[in-house]
C-alpha cells in the first residue's frame, strides 16, 4: 500500500473506504502502457489492486457491475510535474507554497501540502490520480502567463510576487496520490529541482558559465560533505557554497540514488545537461526541452527521460527558438521515453489529456500518447504500482464516458486504490447552484 | 533641495519655456488677427480630432485568389445551420453561395474535395495580444501595456505592433483569420484596441482591419488597484477604480461639450476658437458618441453590474465583459443588456478574481441568452480556440444543455465578430460577406483536428499540404527550426 511508506503518516490519515470489488464491463480499455488497445472488454478491481483485465473476463460473484455502455477505461493519469497542493490561488502569495526564498536544494516541497486544498478534487475529477509536485526558482516554471498574474515581467504585474532573488537548486519534489480522505504524500525527496538555461543563469548571477560551474562546485561540496560530516560539523571542513541542509539534499544525488529534475529547453542546454549527468554520474530527468528533437538520438542514447508540454509551438524565448508541435512525436520516434504534461499549475492540469491528443495530431502513435500520460510518468518517477492496467497493480482507474483525449470527454468515475472517488468540487457545487434559473424568488444563496 | 522641490522648479520653468514661445507667436505683427468678427481659422491639421480620424489609414488588401468551391465537406455557417455533404463558393474574395449537396457551382470554380473535412468561418480571437506581446518575450518587446497612468486612453495598440511576431503565423495555422489587439490591463483605460487581418505584412497598416471601429479596453478589478496601489497612487481600491471611471467621463463629456460648442459656432460663422485636442479625451469622447466599442476587463458579476451603471449614468454602451469568469452568474443582467462577454473555457483560480471561474461558464450564460464568445488572451489558446470552444461546449452539455456545434461555433466566429463591429463582414459564412473560411482535417471540435486551408478573402493563406503557403516572419529565418511548425 502507498500509505505503508510513511508509518507517521498512516497514523494522522484518515481511514480510506473499503475497496470493494468492482467489475467495469463492455468497455474499450486503454492498457495505458504501449500495448494495443482492447476494443471491447471488463476490467476488475479487487482488494485495491487489478485483478484481471481483458476481453473474455467476466465479472466475479458479487461484485458491483458497472456497465461502460462503450465509454473507455484507462489507467489514473499520472501528472508528471506540478504545483497541485503546494499553491492554491497563483496570485494570492500567502497561498503559494511552491518556492523557497532561503533554502536552495534543501527547499522540501512535501512540507507544503494542503490536502484539503479545494484544487485537489478538481484535479482528481479531471482524472488525475497520482502527481509528482515539483518546486520552482522564484514562482515561474512554465505556467501560462495570461492577464499578467503569473509574475511574467509584464508590466501589469508590478508590485507581484517575487520574494528576493532565486536559488540555485529549486528544492526537492514530492510524489502525491490524489485519494480523497488520506494522507496526500506517498514518497518526499523524490528528486532535486533544478533549472537550468535562462532561469538559472539569473539564479547564478547572469551567466551559464556561472550557472554550471557553481552547480558543478555544489555537487563536488556535497561529494566532501558525504565523506566528512564529523568533520564539518567540527568546522574543519574548507568552507562549502551551501548550507548544511542543501548539502544534505545533493548527497543521495550524486551518489546517483535520487535523480535531478533539469528544467532546460535550448539544444546546447541539454547537451549540457547530458554532458553534466555523464561527468557527475547523475541520474536525471529533463522538463522542457522544446528543442529536444534537435538532439534527440543523444536523449536515447543517454536513455534521459523527458517530460513536455506538447502545445509549446512558439520562440517564446530566445532559449526556445526551435519550439515545435511535433516534439512529442519526433522524441518518441527516437526511443526517448516522453511524459506529456499541461501547464505546471492546478486548474491546467485537464490540458495534459488533451496535450496527449495533440500530439496524436502531430505524429505521436495513439497508444504512446495515453503512456505518455499515465505508465510513462509513473516509471520516470520510480511509481512502479501505478500507471497501466496490469494485473496486480494499485486500481487507479478513470472511467470515460469517451475518448479521454477528446475535449468532449470527461471521467464518469475516478477510482484510486479500488476505491472510487467523489465527483463533488466547490467549481461544481458553484455551477450547480446557477446553472438553472431560480424561480423561487429567493436569491441563488438559498437554493443548497 | 529635495527630489520632490527640483521636480516642482523643473516644472515651472517649462511651463514659462512654453508661455515664452507662445507669446511670441502671437505678438509678431503680420500674424496678427484682424480685428473682425470673421470666424477664427479652423484647426491645422492634427489639432483637430475629426479630420483625419483615420489618422493611421489602413492598407491591407486582399491577396490574389479565384473562384474556389469546396464541396463534400460538413459545413457549420455560424447562423445555426450543420450542413452535412455541404457546398461553399468562394468568388471575388466574397462567400458566394452556401448550400447542400446540389448547390450549383460556377464553371470556372477551383473545386476543392471536402469529403471527410468540416468547413467553419474563419476563427476570430476577439483578445489578443499578438504583436504588442510578441513572441519571444523579452522586455524589449514588451509593448502591451503603458502602465505609468490610470488612464492611458491616450495610447493605441497599433502603435506598439510588431508584424514580425511568429505567433500570427501559428494563430492563422489555427484557422485564425481576423483578431483583436489589445492593449493591457494595467490601467482604468488601456488605450484602444486595434482589429488586423490575419495576413503576413511588414507594416501594421498592411494587417489593419478596414473601416473595423476602435475599441477601448477597460480593466476592472484587482489589476490597475495592483498597479498603481503598489505605487502609493490611486486607485488602491475598488472605489478608487469606478472613481477613476467615473472622473474621466465627467472630463470627456466635458471635452466633447466643447468641440460640439465650437463646431455649432463655426457652422453658424461665429468667432470660436478650437479647444486643445486632448488624445485622452478624443478616445473617451468617440465612445460617448458611440463611435468606439468598450471592451472590459471585469471577472466578477458584482464588477460587471456596477461597471453598467456607471456606463449608464454617462450614457454610453458596454460592448462586451473580457474574461468574465463569474458570466453564469450574470447571464439575465448580460443578455437584458445586450452586452456580450468572452472568457476561457477552464482557466480559473489563479487569482482572487477569478477563483469562482467555473468550466460551465460560458454555457449557462448562454443559456440565458447572453452573447457567448470565447477568447484566448494568449498566444498559445489562440491557436486552438476551436477545441476551447469545444471544452466550453462540452462542459454545458455535462449538465444536459445538449448544446450543438452548430451553436457553439459562433463562440469564436460570429459572435466576436459582433462584438467588435464586424459581423457585418465577417464571422459567418453568409453571401457577401468576406471569404473567411476554414477547411479542418475533421470536427473542429476534436483535438485530433487541425486547420488544413485556411482562405481570408477567399485567398489560401494557409496550406498544411503546400510549403508555399506556410510564411514564415522574418524573426524565423535562420532559427533553429526555421519557423517549422508544420507536419
Amino acid at each position: 500500500m502507498k500509505r505503508a511508506l510513511f508509518a507517521f503518516a498512516a497514523l494522522i490519515a484518515a481511514s480510506p473506504a473499503a475497496a470493494e470489488t468492482v467489475a467495469i464491463v463492455n468497455a474499450r480499455i486503454e492498457i495505458g502502457n504501449g500495448t494495443p488497445t482492447l476494443p471491447s472488454g471488463t476490467v476488475v478491481l479487487k482488494d485495491g489492486r487489478i485483478a484481471a483485465v481483458g476481453a473474455g473476463v467476466s465479472a466475479p460473484a458479487g461484485a458491483r457491475v458497472i456497465d461502460a455502455k462503450g465509454g473507455v477505461v484507462t489507467p489514473g493519469l499520472v501528472f508528471p510535474s506540478t504545483n497541485l497542493s503546494a499553491s492554491e490561488i497563483g496570485g494570492v502569495r500567502s497561498t503559494r507554497d511552491d518556492n523557497s526564498g532561503s533554502l536552495s536544494a534543501g527547499f522540501d516541497i512535501s512540507y507544503s501540502f494542503n490536502p484539503a486544498s479545494a484544487m485537489i478534487p478538481l484535479a482528481r475529477q479531471t482524472g488525475v490520480t497520482t502527481a509528482v509536485v515539483t518546486p520552482t526558482l522564484g514562482g515561474g516554471g512554465g505556467g501560462h502567463a495570461h492577464d499578467g498574474w503569473e509574475g511574467d515581467g509584464r508590466d501589469d504585474f508590478a508590485g507581484g510576487d517575487t520574494h528576493g532573488l532565486p536559488n540555485l537548486f529549486a528544492g526537492q519534489a514530492a510524489t502525491i496520490t490524489l485519494a480523497d480522505g488520506r494522507d496526500q504524500l506517498l514518497k518526499s525527496k523524490v528528486a532535486v529541482v533544478l533549472d537550468l538555461g535562462e532561469d538559472g543563469a539569473r539564479a547564478a548571477g547572469g551567466s551559464r558559465g556561472a550557472d554550471l560551474v557553481l552547480i558543478r562546485a555544489a555537487l563536488e561540496d556535497a561529494r566532501l560533505y558525504a565523506r566528512n560530516r564529523a568533520a564539518f560539523a567540527r568546522g574543519e571542513t574548507r568552507e562549502l557554497g551551501l548550507s548544511r541542509i542543501d548539502l544534505e539534499a545533493l548527497v543521495p544525488v550524486v551518489e546517483g540514488r535520487t535523480p535531478l529534475l533539469l528544467r532546460v529547453h535550448r539544444a546546447s542546454d541539454i547537451r549540457q545537461a547530458l554532458r553534466l549527468a555523464r561527468e557527475e554520474k547523475l541520474k536525471i530527468i529533463l522538463e522542457g526541452a522544446e528543442e529536444g528533437w534537435l538532439v534527440a538520438d543523444e536523449l536515447a542514447a543517454a536513455g534521459v527521460p523527458v517530460i513536455l508540454d506538447s502545445q509549446a509551438s512558439l520562440p517564446s524565448q530566445f532559449e526556445a527558438l526551435g519550439s515545435r508541435l511535433d516534439n512529442a512525436a519526433r522524441l518518441q520516434r527516437a526511443g526517448v521515453q516522453i511524459a506529456i504534461m499541461g501547464s505546471r499549475d492546478f486548474n491546467n492540469l485537464r490540458q495534459a489529456r488533451l496535450n496527449a491528443g495533440l500530439a496524436v495530431a502531430y505524429g505521436l502513435p495513439r497508444e504512446a500518447a495515453i503512456a505518455s500520460v499515465t505508465s510513462v510518468p509513473a516509471k520516470i518517477w520510480g511509481l512502479t504500482s501505478t500507471g497501466s492496467l496490469e494485473t496486480g497493480k494499485e486500481a487507479d482507474v478513470v472511467l470515460w464516458n469517451g475518448d479521454p483525449l477528446e475535449t468532449t470527454s470527461w471521467p464518469v468515475a475516478v477510482f484510486i486504490d479500488g476505491v472510487e472517488q467523489p465527483q463533488s468540487t466547490r467549481a461544481f457545487e458553484l455551477r450547480d447552484r446557477y446553472a438553472r434559473p431560480n424561480a423561487s424568488g429567493y436569491p441563488p444563496a438559498y437554493s443548497h | 533641495m529635495t527630489p520632490r522641490l527640483r521636480a516642482a522648479l523643473a516644472a515651472t520653468a517649462t511651463a514659462a519655456l512654453l508661455s515664452a514661445c507662445a507669446t511670441t507667436g502671437t505678438t509678431t505683427p503680420a500674424n496678427k488677427p484682424a480685428k473682425s468678427e470673421t470666424p477664427a481659422k479652423p484647426p491645422r491639421a492634427g489639432l483637430d480630432p475629426s479630420a483625419r480620424p483615420d489618422a493611421f489609414p489602413s492598407t491591407y488588401a486582399p491577396l490574389p485568389s479565384r473562384t474556389t468551391a469546396i464541396r463534400g465537406a460538413t459545413v457549420l455557417t455560424a447562423t445555426g445551420q450543420e450542413i452535412p455533404n455541404g457546398v461553399v463558393v468562394m468568388s471575388g474574395g466574397k462567400i458566394l453561395v452556401v448550400g447542400g449537396a446540389d448547390t450549383a457551382i460556377p464553371a470556372d470554380a477551383e473545386v476543392v474535395d471536402g469529403s471527410g473535412k468540416w468547413i467553419t468561418p474563419g476563427i476570430i480571437d476577439s483578445h489578443s495580444h499578438l504583436g504588442v506581446y510578441p513572441s519571444p518575450s523579452v522586455p524589449a518587446k514588451s509593448d502591451g501595456n503603458e502602465a505609468t497612468d490610470p488612464n492611458t486612453a491616450y495610447v493605441w495598440a497599433e502603435h506598439s505592433l510588431w508584424p514580425q511576431d511568429p505567433g500570427f503565423n501559428r494563430a492563422r495555422a489555427g484557422g485564425v483569420t481576423t483578431l483583436q489587439i489589445l492593449p493591457g490591463s494595467a490601467n482604468l483605460f488601456g488605450g484602444r484596441s486595434v482589429a488586423v487581418r490575419n495576413v503576413p505584412s511588414v507594416t501594421m497598416q498592411g494587417m489593419k482591419f478596414p473601416g473595423a471601429p476602435y475599441g477601448v479596453k477597460m480593466a476592472c478589478g484587482e489589476n490597475p488597484k495592483r498597479v498603481y496601489g503598489g505605487k502609493g497612487r490611486t486607485p488602491s481600491t475598488a472605489m478608487g477604480n469606478v472613481a477613476g471611471y467615473r472622473r474621466a467621463w465627467i472630463d470627456a463629456a466635458d471635452y466633447a461639450r466643447k468641440w460640439d460648442d465650437y463646431r455649432a459656432k463655426s457652422e453658424k460663422g461665429e468667432k470660436a476658437d478650437a479647444p486643445k485636442r486632448d488624445l485622452t479625451l478624443d478616445t473617451l469622447a468617440g465612445v460617448l458618441r458611440g463611435e468606439i466599442l468598450v471592451q472590459n476587463h471585469c471577472y466578477r458579476a458584482d464588477e460587471m453590474a456596477v461597471m453598467i451603471d456607471v456606463a449608464k449614468e454617462f450614457g454610453y454602451r458596454i460592448t462586451m465583459f473580457h474574461h468574465a469568469s463569474e458570466a453564469y452568474k450574470a447571464g439575465a443582467l448580460l443578455a437584458k443588456e445586450d452586452i456580450c462577454f468572452a472568457t476561457w473555457a477552464d482557466w480559473q483560480g489563479f487569482k482572487m478574481e477569478s477563483l469562482d471561474g467555473i468550466e460551465a461558464n460560458a454555457a449557462i450564460a448562454y443559456k440565458a441568452g447572453a452573447c457567448t464568445v470565447i477568447h484566448s488572451d494568449d498566444e498559445t489558446m489562440t491557436q486552438r480556440l476551436n477545441q476551447e470552444a469545444a471544452l466550453a461546449m462540452a462542459a454545458g452539455n455535462r449538465i444536459g444543455f445538449g448544446i450543438t456545434r452548430a451553436e457553439a461555433i459562433s463562440w469564436i466566429t460570429a459572435n466576436p465578430a459582433k462584438a467588435m463591429g464586424i459581423a457585418d463582414q465577417t464571422g459567418s459564412l453568409v453571401p457577401g460577406k468576406r471569404a473567411d473560411v476554414v477547411i479542418w482535417s475533421g470536427d473542429p471540435f476534436s483535438t485530433y483536428s487541425l486547420a488544413e486551408r485556411v482562405f481570408l478573402d477567399g485567398a489560401v493563406v494557409y496550406d498544411r499540404k503546400d510549403p508555399r503557403y506556410q510564411p514564415k516572419s522574418d524573426f524565423e529565418l535562420g532559427t533553429p527550426g526555421a519557423g517549422a511548425f508544420h507536419q
